[in-house]
C-alpha cells in the first residue's frame, strides 16, 4: 500500500511544479500592478500551441522551442498591456478585469477559428524512470527540473538585476519611482510581457505530455488562481510552492475520497484561504 | 417648446435602440445545401405534364465550434452526402405522385447546451423544419428532444445514445444509435469467451450523461456474471491527468479495465495507462479507439478494444440504402478522407426517414410516426427497429455494437480489426495485451 | 409613493413592455424564445446591477444564484411534484439564503479578491452539485414530459413561462429603482464610493452589503427556475457556466453599471448582437472575438456604458435615463 502513496505523492509533486510555473506569470502580473489577468488561460493555451507548431512544421525540439515561445510570449504580452490594459490602469478594479477578460475572448475566438477544437498532441516522448506502479515519464521530470531552474531564474531576475529592481520598484510604489527616474509605464509593460513569458512557457511544458485545445487554458487559469491566493502576490517561490500544495493535493485525495471530489475541495481551500490570510500562506512580496 | 422636443428625441433614442435590440433577427442564409426551387403545388392533372415537387425542411443544429466540432462535422458530412444522393436520384416519390426533395437549415450550437432549445425552436416554428435531426451528444439531444415532442415535430436521434432521453415520455423522438446500456456489455461478453478465468475488472468514466448510462448497465451486467468490480469511479469529463485515478486502478490488480468517455479523455487515458506501465490484460475504452486518429498513440493504442456503432469492414446485407462499401466510396469521394461511424449514423439518420416516408407514401406526420414504429429493416449500418413501449418509445432495438482492437499487421503498422462479434470478426483478439 | 411619479420609472418600465410585448402580440413561438433570452438577461443584469453597479463589488460568480435557483426549483418540480408556481419562487428563496450566508462570509474581502472569491464559489458549487445524489449528479435531472400537461399542455407550459420572465423582468426595474432612490441605496452608493467613509458616516456596511447581496439573488433563483423548467433538462455544467456570468458583467457595464435603464439596453444590446453574430455567415466562426473586440473598445473608450455616456452628452435628458 505505501505503492500507490509515494507513486501518488511523485505524481503531485511533479505536476505541481509545472502549476507553479503556470501561476507565477499570473501572480507577477497581480503582484505588481493589481491587474488579475484573465487572459492568462488562453496564453497558456497559445503556448501550447506554439511548441506543437514548431515541433511538427520544422521538428524543433520542444525544450528549444520554449526559447522562442518566450520571446514571443514577452513581446507579445507587452503588445497586450500597450493596448488593453495602458488605459484601464487607473481605473476601476472592474476595468482592468474586463479588459484582459475581452483579450482571453479574442483569442479564444481567432484560436478557434484557426485551429478548430480538435485535441492536439505533441508527440515527443522521453521514456519514462522507474518501475512498477512507480513510474515517471521523462518529459514531467525535465518539466519539473526546468520550473525549479525558470523559478530560480526569475528570482534572481526581480531580486538582483536592474530590470528587476525596478519592477519591483514600481510596484511598491509607482508614483515614487517614477520620481527617482524610473519610467514605470515601460516597466509595467515589461511585468506585464514577463507574466505572459512565464503563462506561454508553462502552456510549451504542459503540452509534452498533455493533449490540449485552444480551451485547454482554462483549467490552469483556474488552478492558478487558488494557487496565487495560497501563495501570495507577487511571490515567485511561493507560487512553486502553491502549485506543488496542489499538486500534492490531486494526488493524494483522490486515493481517500473519490476523484470528483477534488475540485470541490480547492475550491473550498481557495474561499477560506481568501478569507483567512488574504495574502497567502507564504505572504505577498513585492 | 425645446423641452417637448427632448422628450421627443429621447423617447425616439429609447425606441431606436429597442427596435434594434429586438426587431426581428437577422434572418441567417440557409445552409449551402441547395435543391432546385419549389415549385407552387398545383393539383394533380388527369395527365400530369411534370411531377409536382416539394421540398421537406430538415433541421438541425451541428457543433460548429466547441468540444464536438470533430465528430458532429463526420455526422453532418453523413447527412448531407445522403440529402444529395436522394436528390440525385430524383428524390422520393409519394403514392399521389408528388415529388419530395430535402434541405437543410442548420445552426451552430456551439457544443452548448444553451442554444440547442432556442435553435431548435426557431426551426420548428420559424424556420418551418418538417423534420428535425438531433445534435450531436448525447447531453444536447436531451435538450433538442423536449422541443421537438413541444412543438410535434419528428425527431431522429443519431450521435447520442443515452438511455435516458427515451424514458421521459417522448412519442416522437426515434434513435438510431445503439442505447448506451449496450456499448460496453459486448466487450464483457468478449473477455468472458476470451478469459473465463478473468474475474476483477476497473471502470473508469466520464461524469457525463452518456458515458455514465453506459457503465450504470455495464457495473449490473458485469457483477450479475460474477465479476468484481474493483475500481467504479467517474472523472470530470476535461480531466487530462489521469494520475491519480490510475493508480487507484493499479492497486486494484485487475484483469480488464474499462470506460472512458469521449475521444479527448479517452485516448489520453490510454495513452497514459500505457506510460504507468499497467498491466492490465484487456482495456476496452469509449468512442476513442474507432477512430482512425487513435493509432496516433502508437504503442499506447495497441490492443485497446472499443465499440463501434460502424466499422467499414462490416459487411452487413442491406435491403435497403446503399451497401457499406458503396457507403464508403462515395463518402472518400465527396469529402476526402474515410468515414467515421458517425458519419455513419449522420446517413443513416437520413436514411430511416426516407424509408419512413416511403412506407408511409406522405409526409403526414401520423403517416410517418406510423412508419417509423413498425420499421424494422437491416442498412449498411445495421439494422434498424425501435421499442414502440410507453416507457422506452424510440429506443434503438435492432443495432448491436461491433468491437474494433488495433492490432500490427504484417508490417508493423496499426489496424483496426473488428474482433466481436465473432460472426463479423476479421481478426482473433489479441489477449493479454500487456 | 413618490417613487410613481417619477418619469425616469416609467421609461424604465416602458423599455421593458416594448422589448417583451412583440411575441406576446404575434403569438410567434420563435421570437418568444429568443426575446426570452433577452428578458432573462435584463433580469440578471438588473440582478447583478444592485450588487455592481450600486454598491461597486464585482461578482464574477454570479451565475451559481441562477444555478442554484434552476437546481432546486427542478428538483421540486420533478422530485417533490410541487407546482410551478411555488417551485419557482422556492427557487429564488434559495438563492437569497445562499446569498445571505455567502454574504456573511466572503463579503469582508474587497475587489478583486472578491471577484476571485464568487468565482470559487461557483466553481465550488458545481463541483458539489456533480458530486451530490438527489439532484442527480453529472447527469442531472430531467422533467417527464407529461409534467407538461399540468399546465395545459406543452405549448401553454412555454408561454405561462414567458409570462413569468416578462414579470420578473419589470419586477427587476422596480427592483433596481426602489433601491437607487430609497435611502438603503443611498448607503450602498455611499459603499461603493469610499466604503470606510461610508462606515465612519454611519452606514451599517456589513448589513447593507449583504441585504445588497441577498436582493441580488432572489430574481436569478426564480429566473433560473423558470428556465429550467423551460428546457426540461438541466446538468451542473449548465446551470453554473462561468462565462453565463462574464455576459452578465458585460451586459451590465455595455448598459451602463449604475443606472436602471442601463442593464435594459446592456441586455438587450447584446443578446441581438450575439444573435446575429451567431448566425451571420461572415461572423460566425469569430462571433467571439468580434464580441471581444466590442467589449473592449467599451472598457476603454466608453466605460459608464450607453446611459452613462447618453446622460453626459445630454444632460437635459438625464430625468428620463434613471
Amino acid at each position: 500500500m505505501g505503492n500507490i502513496f509515494l507513486a501518488s505523492l511523485i505524481d503531485g509533486l511533479l505536476i505541481g511544479f509545472v502549476y507553479g510555473i503556470a501561476a507565477m506569470g499570473l501572480s507577477l502580473i497581480w503582484g505588481v500592478m493589481d491587474v488579475i489577468n484573465l487572459a492568462h488561460g488562453p496564453i497558456i493555451a497559445l503556448g501550447m500551441f506554439g511548441v506543437f507548431l514548431l515541433f511538427n512544421s520544422i521538428g524543433l525540439n520542444p525544450y528549444i522551442s520554449l526559447i522562442i515561445i518566450a520571446l514571443v510570449g514577452l513581446l507579445g504580452g507587452m503588445l497586450i498591456y500597450y493596448i488593453a490594459i495602458h488605459r484601464v490602469l487607473t481605473a476601476p478594479p472592474l476595468s482592468t478585469l474586463l479588459a484582459t477578460y475581452a483579450v482571453n475572448m479574442i483569442i479564444i475566438g481567432l484560436g478557434t477559428a484557426a485551429f478548430s477544437t480538435t485535441p492536439r498532441n505533441v508527440n515527443f516522448s522521453l521514456g519514462s524512470l522507474g518501475s512498477g506502479m512507480i513510474t515517471v515519464q521523462g518529459t514531467r521530470l525535465v518539466a519539473a527540473a526546468l520550473s525549479t531552474i525558470i523559478t530560480g531564474g526569475l528570482y534572481f531576475f526581480l531580486y538582483r538585476t536592474r530590470p528587476g529592481k525596478n519592477i519591483r520598484a514600481v510596484a511598491n510604489n509607482r508614483a515614487a519611482a517614477e520620481l527617482m527616474g524610473i519610467p514605470s509605464d515601460r516597466v509595467l509593460a515589461l511585468s506585464f510581457g514577463l507574466g505572459t513569458l512565464l503563462a506561454a512557457v508553462a502552456g510549451g511544458l504542459i503540452s509534452t505530455f498533455f493533449p490540449f485545445t485552444i480551451l485547454a487554458g482554462g483549467a490552469y487559469e483556474l488552478k492558478s488562481f487558488v494557487i496565487v491566493v495560497m501563495g501570495g502576490l507577487g511571490n515567485p517561490i511561493g507560487a512553486l510552492l502553491g502549485g506543488l500544495i496542489l499538486g500534492v493535493m490531486e494526488g493524494l485525495i483522490p486515493l481517500v475520497l473519490p476523484n470528483t471530489w477534488v475540485p470541490v475541495l480547492e475550491f473550498l481551500l481557495f474561499v477560506v484561504i481568501l478569507l483567512v490570510r488574504p495574502y497567502g500562506l507564504f505572504g505577498a512580496k513585492k | 417648446m425645446k423641452r417637448s422636443m427632448f422628450v421627443l428625441f429621447s423617447l425616439l433614442v429609447l425606441a431606436s435602440l429597442m427596435l434594434v435590440a429586438c426587431g426581428p433577427q437577422a434572418t441567417p442564409t440557409p445552409a449551402p445545401v441547395q435543391t432546385q426551387a419549389p415549385t407552387s403545388e398545383e393539383p394533380v392533372a388527369t395527365q400530369p405534364p411534370a411531377p409536382v415537387e416539394k421540398t421537406a425542411v430538415i433541421g438541425f443544429t451541428a457543433s460548429l465550434t466547441g468540444k464536438y466540432n470533430v465528430e458532429s462535422s463526420r455526422q453532418t458530412n453523413g447527412l448531407k452526402l445522403w440529402m444529395d444522393q436522394v436528390n440525385a436520384a430524383g428524390g422520393i416519390t409519394l403514392t399521389d405522385g408528388t415529388v419530395v426533395k430535402f434541405d437543410s437549415k442548420f445552426y451552430d450550437d456551439e457544443s452548448n447546451k444553451d442554444r440547442v432549445q432556442e435553435l431548435y425552436t426557431k426551426l420548428a416554428t420559424e424556420d418551418n423544419a418538417d423534420f428535425l435531426i438531433s445534435p450531436y451528444s448525447s447531453g444536447l439531444t436531451a435538450a433538442a428532444a423536449v422541443i421537438a415532442q413541444q412543438y410535434n415535430k419528428i425527431m431522429i436521434t443519431t450521435g447520442a445514445a443515452s438511455d435516458s432521453t427515451y424514458q421521459q415520455g417522448y412519442t416522437l423522438v426515434y434513435q438510431a444509435y445503439t442505447p448506451a446500456s449496450h456499448y460496453l456489455t459486448g466487450a464483457l461478453d468478449l473477455l468472458a469467451k476470451t478469459d473465463p478465468e478473468a474475474k476483477t475488472i476497473a471502470i473508469a468514466y466520464s461524469n457525463d450523461s452518456f458515458s455514465t448510462s453506459v457503465v450504470e448497465a455495464l457495473k449490473s451486467y458485469a457483477e450479475g456474471k460474477g465479476y468484481t468490480v474493483a475500481v467504479y469511479e467517474g472523472y470530470d469529463p476535461a480531466t487530462t491527468d489521469f494520475s491519480a485515478l490510475i493508480n487507484k486502478i493499479q492497486a486494484s490488480a485487475p484483469d480488464a479495465i474499462m470506460g472512458g468517455g469521449h475521444f479527448q479523455d479517452g485516448s489520453t487515458f490510454a495513452k497514459q495507462v500505457y506510460e504507468k506501465n499497467v498491466t492490465a490484460k484487456m482495456i476496452a475504452l469509449l468512442v476513442a479507439p474507432p477512430e482512425p486518429s487513435f493509432a496516433e498513440l502508437g504503442d499506447a493504442a495497441l490492443g485497446v478494444v472499443g465499440p463501434s456503432q460502424w466499422e467499414p469492414e462490416a459487411a452487413f446485407q442491406p435491403d435497403f440504402g446503399p451497401t457499406g462499401e458503396d457507403f464508403v466510396n462515395s463518402y472518400k469521394a465527396a469529402y476526402g478522407e474515410d468515414p467515421s461511424y458517425h458519419s455513419a449514423g449522420g446517413y443513416v439518420a437520413g436514411l430511416i426517414l426516407q424509408k419512413a416516408i416511403e412506407t408511409a407514401g406522405s409526409l403526414d406526420p401520423d403517416a410517418i410516426k406510423q412508419a417509423l414504429d413498425g420499421m424494422d429493416m437491416t442498412t449498411f449500418y445495421g439494422g434498424i427497429k425501435f421499442d414502440t413501449s410507453a416507457d422506452n418509445h424510440g429506443l434503438q432495438i435492432g443495432h448491436d455494437m461491433v468491437y474494433v482492437q488495433w492490432q500490427k499487421d504484417a508490417n508493423g503498422n496499426l489496424v483496426k480489426q473488428i474482433v466481436w462479434p465473432e460472426s463479423g470478426a476479421t481478426a482473433p483478439v489479441l489477449y493479454p495485451i500487456r | 409613493m413618490k417613487n410613481f411619479k417619477n418619469i425616469g420609472l416609467w421609461v424604465g418600465i416602458l423599455a421593458v413592455i416594448l422589448i417583451g410585448i412583440w411575441p406576446i402580440m404575434s403569438r410567434n413561438p420563435s421570437s418568444r424564445e429568443s426575446t426570452s433570452v433577452i428578458l432573462q438577461s435584463i433580469v440578471l443584469a438588473a440582478s447583478l446591477n444592485v450588487l455592481l453597479g450600486f454598491t461597486g463589488y464585482v461578482s464574477f460568480g454570479h451565475v451559481v444564484f441562477f444555478g442554484l435557483g434552476g437546481y432546486v426549483g427542478t428538483y421540486l418540480l420533478s422530485a417533490q411534484g410541487w407546482p410551478l408556481w411555488i417551485a419557482a419562487p422556492a427557487g429564488g428563496l434559495a438563492s437569497g439564503i445562499l446569498a445571505f450566508l455567502l454574504g456573511k462570509a466572503i463579503l469582508r474581502l474587497r475587489g478583486a479578491y472578491f471577484a476571485l472569491a464568487t468565482i470559487g464559489i461557483n466553481e465550488a458549487m458545481r463541483a458539489f452539485v456533480n458530486n451530490f445524489g438527489p439532484f442527480g449528479g453529472p447527469i442531472g435531472m430531467t422533467l417527464k414530459f407529461k409534467i407538461y400537461n399540468n399546465y395545459g399542455g406543452a405549448n401553454q407550459a412555454l408561454w405561462i413561462a414567458y409570462y413569468g420572465v416578462f414579470t420578473l423582468a419589470i419586477l427587476a426595474i422596480l427592483l433596481n429603482f426602489f433601491v437607487k432612490n430609497s435611502k438603503f441605496g443611498l448607503g450602498l452608493m455611499a459603499i461603493r464610493e469610499d466604503e470606510d467613509a461610508a462606515e465612519v458616516m454611519g452606514v451599517a456596511t456589513p448589513n447593507a452589503k449583504t441585504w445588497a447581496y441577498v436582493l441580488s439573488a432572489i430574481l436569478p433563483g426564480i429566473v433560473g427556475a423558470l428556465f429550467f423548467f423551460k428546457n426540461g433538462n438541466i446538468e451542473p455544467g449548465d446551470a453554473f457556466r462561468l462565462n453565463y456570468s462574464i455576459e452578465m458583467l458585460v451586459m451590465v457595464m455595455l448598459g451602463g453599471q449604475g443606472s436602471v435603464l442601463g442593464p435594459v439596453l446592456g441586455a438587450a444590446g447584446y443578446q441581438g448582437l450575439r444573435g446575429t453574430l451567431l448566425t451571420s455567415p461572415i461572423f460566425k466562426n469569430i462571433q467571439l472575438s468580434v464580441a471581444g473586440i466590442l467589449l473592449l473598445l467599451i472598457v476603454l473608450f466608453i466605460p459608464a456604458g450607453a446611459v452613462g455616456w447618453l446622460r453626459r452628452r445630454f444632460p437635459r435628458l438625464r430625468r428620463f435615463l434613471p
